[in-house]
């Protein structure tokens, strides 16, 4: 049977032409997506990660229940003009516990994938009420209702419960001290040592200049006050394992 | 394949199927087209030997070029790097306090500190660092901390209040109404004898004395202020947190404290240097006075306050 011959049998056929259409596209999304499951480099091991506390998942949530994610990205591409302003490019391990991760695709405003730190709490909480009072040609919509409404702590351990099932590393007693963790966060006066044993590099105070309170402002303030701040991208152990990554494999010989 | 003919109208072969008549020509694909073709899949050969392409046990295959989007952005770094070298070298050889001393040298270091400052301080201290309430203007020549190269450098480099940052600029200022240190009625008083010191209120008594109670020790007795504290002076028009009598009982109530991020971890020394020459040329730079920081005024009561906030 010539090769025409076969090809009519596969037009003429539409089960035939389906299944092999399928088949077709499937080679090139196998080939695309499936070793990002094996090969080493798809996140790197970087010291230093480690899951949300749960007064930051709790900002997060409010940060993704705002939209945030519709004018800032949260990635630093490896180019000179994203990393000269936004700081180190953002790393895939960085993200290796976002679900969702808020890389985003468009930048109304600002990258935030580093902006923890940055900023000081106060300049967040002005920000963030009337962002045209810091930055007068901002067009960011003002959230200052977020620093008189509660934190809604009714659920913190199921959420870190159904992160875990996602495959977030919580242990029984991160999800047993949920709701412990995170009002003693951001309670200055409360014992934060566990906390901070569990969680390293976690920040400990009243967040929105208000400490009587547990407001969705302290959530968001704490949240945005971690970004990009667990791995420390400019240590030695860190530097050499990013070099030997991009160094040319072919040169081994 | 049955039924192929030339088609005599047009001269082109036809497929060889036909429907109730209808017949299709077998047109060849145009030249252009087939050698833009072959000339992709030429392409995509070389494309995948030269770049990083095939996943294969622990990696792709990393190509001849041995090219990646980071090695590229290092190397353009470095290439940057190598360009800024000698103003770099040549900045960080003079201590700070020297370098107007070049002229050349200086307008370098202010060039490369408004650089540095759009992309660092502008969020606070605004695009034209004339900053915002609770934030402060560096054009003008009141300064918190002082305003001399060397002071401005020690700022920017070690920040103010930040949490657990030591040699940070430090000092608060007490919320007096809201920790119920003084009543509604002796805030009042006492706004009355703040608003007195730059002539807008006639002078309250009560509020004198309330001043030189609780005031003083940061602010001095005339309200001038005390650099070594970030004591703000009191006596002229320029207000962090505002000049109405509203803002000035509001920040006797609540006692805000400004505070800013210490860049040593962020950034290098020499844009640190950079920057300070930068905030310096903006107008209100002051001389740099051998041997300590300007500290105009420095009573000793000062240190005292500082030991117990």
């Amino acid at each position: 049977m010539s090769m025409t011959e076969r090809h009519k049998k596969l037009e003429r056929n539409i089960t035939l032409l389906a299944v092999a259409a399928l088949v077709t596209v499937a080679i090139g999304g196998i080939v695309e997506i499936v070793p990002l499951f094996w090969i080493d480099n798809t996140v790197e091991k970087v010291e230093g990660m480690r899951p949300y506390s749960p007064l930051e998942q709790a900002g997060r949530d409010i940060y993704i229940r705002e939209g945030c994610y519709a004018c800032h990205s949260q990635m630093i591409r490896p180019f000179r003009d994203e990393v000269e302003r936004y700081g180190h490019y953002s790393l895939s391990a960085e993200s290796m516990y976002d679900h969702p991760f808020q890389w985003g695709s468009k930048r109304t405003g600002p990258d935030l994938a580093r902006v923890g730190g940055r900023y000081s709490d106060q300049w967040h909480v002005q920000h963030l009420k009337n962002p045209q009072s810091v930055v007068p040609q901002s067009v960011m919509p003002q959230y200052g209702f977020l620093a008189d409404t509660d934190l809604d702590t009714n659920y913190i351990d199921e959420k870190l419960v159904a992160l875990q099932r996602v495959g977030v590393p919580y242990t029984s007693k991160d999800i047993a001290d949920a709701l412990i963790d995170l009002k003693a966060q951001a309670d200055p006066n409360a014992d934060a040592s566990d906390l901070l044993k569990r969680y390293p590099k976690a920040q400990h105070r009243d967040f929105d200049g208000n400490p009587n309170r547990l407001t969705e402002m302290d959530a968001l303030v704490a949240y945005l006050q971690m970004l990009g701040t667990l791995v420390d991208v400019n240590a030695p152990a860190a530097q050499e394992q990013l070099a030997s990554e991009h160094e040319p494999k072919g040169e081994r010989k | 394949m049955a039924n192929r003919r030339i088609d005599e109208p047009t001269g082109t072969e036809t497929v060889g199927h036909e429907w109730d008549g209808i017949e299709e020509l077998n047109t060849p694909l145009p030249r252009w087209w087939l050698l833009t073709f072959y000339a992709c899949i030429v392409f995509a050969i070389g494309y995948v030997v030269a770049y990083p392409a095939i996943p294969l046990l622990h990696g792709a295959t990393p190509g001849l070029l041995g090219w990646s989007s980071r090695g590229d952005l290092a190397q353009e770094l470095a290439h940057e790097r190598h360009h800024r070298e000698g103003v770099y070298a040549a900045l960080a050889r003079v201590p700070i306090e020297r370098l107007p001393e070049d002229d050349a040298r200086m307008r370098m270091a202010v060039a490369g500190g408004r650089a540095a400052f759009k992309v660092n301080c502008v969020q606070c201290h605004g695009a034209g660092a004339a900053g915002s309430e609770g934030f402060p203007n560096l054009n003008d020549d009141d300064w918190l901390w002082g305003g001399d190269l060397k002071t401005i450098e020690y700022t920017i480099t070690h920040g103010v209040r930040v949490p657990g940052a030591a040699g940070t600029r430090m000092s608060q200022m007490p919320a007096f109404g809201r920790d119920g240190l003084l009543t509604d009625t002796q805030i009042g008083q006492l706004a009355s004898h703040v608003l007195s010191l730059s002539g807008k209120e006639a002078d309250d008594p009560a509020g004198a004395k309330l001043f030189a109670d609780n005031c003083a020790v940061c602010h001095g007795p005339a309200g001038r202020g005390n650099r070594q504290l970030g004591a703000p002076n009191l006596t002229d028009a320029v207000w962090l947190y505002g000049r109405s009598r509203d803002e000035i009982v509001r920040q006797i109530t609540e006692g805000r404290n400004g505070e800013m991020p210490a860049w040593a971890g962020r950034l290098d020394p020499v844009t640190i240097k950079m920057l300070a020459a930068y905030v310096h040329s903006l107008g209100g730079g002051e001389d740099f006075v051998e041997p300590a920081p300007a500290s105009t005024t420095a009573p000793a009561a000062g240190a005292a306050a500082n030991a117990a906030p």
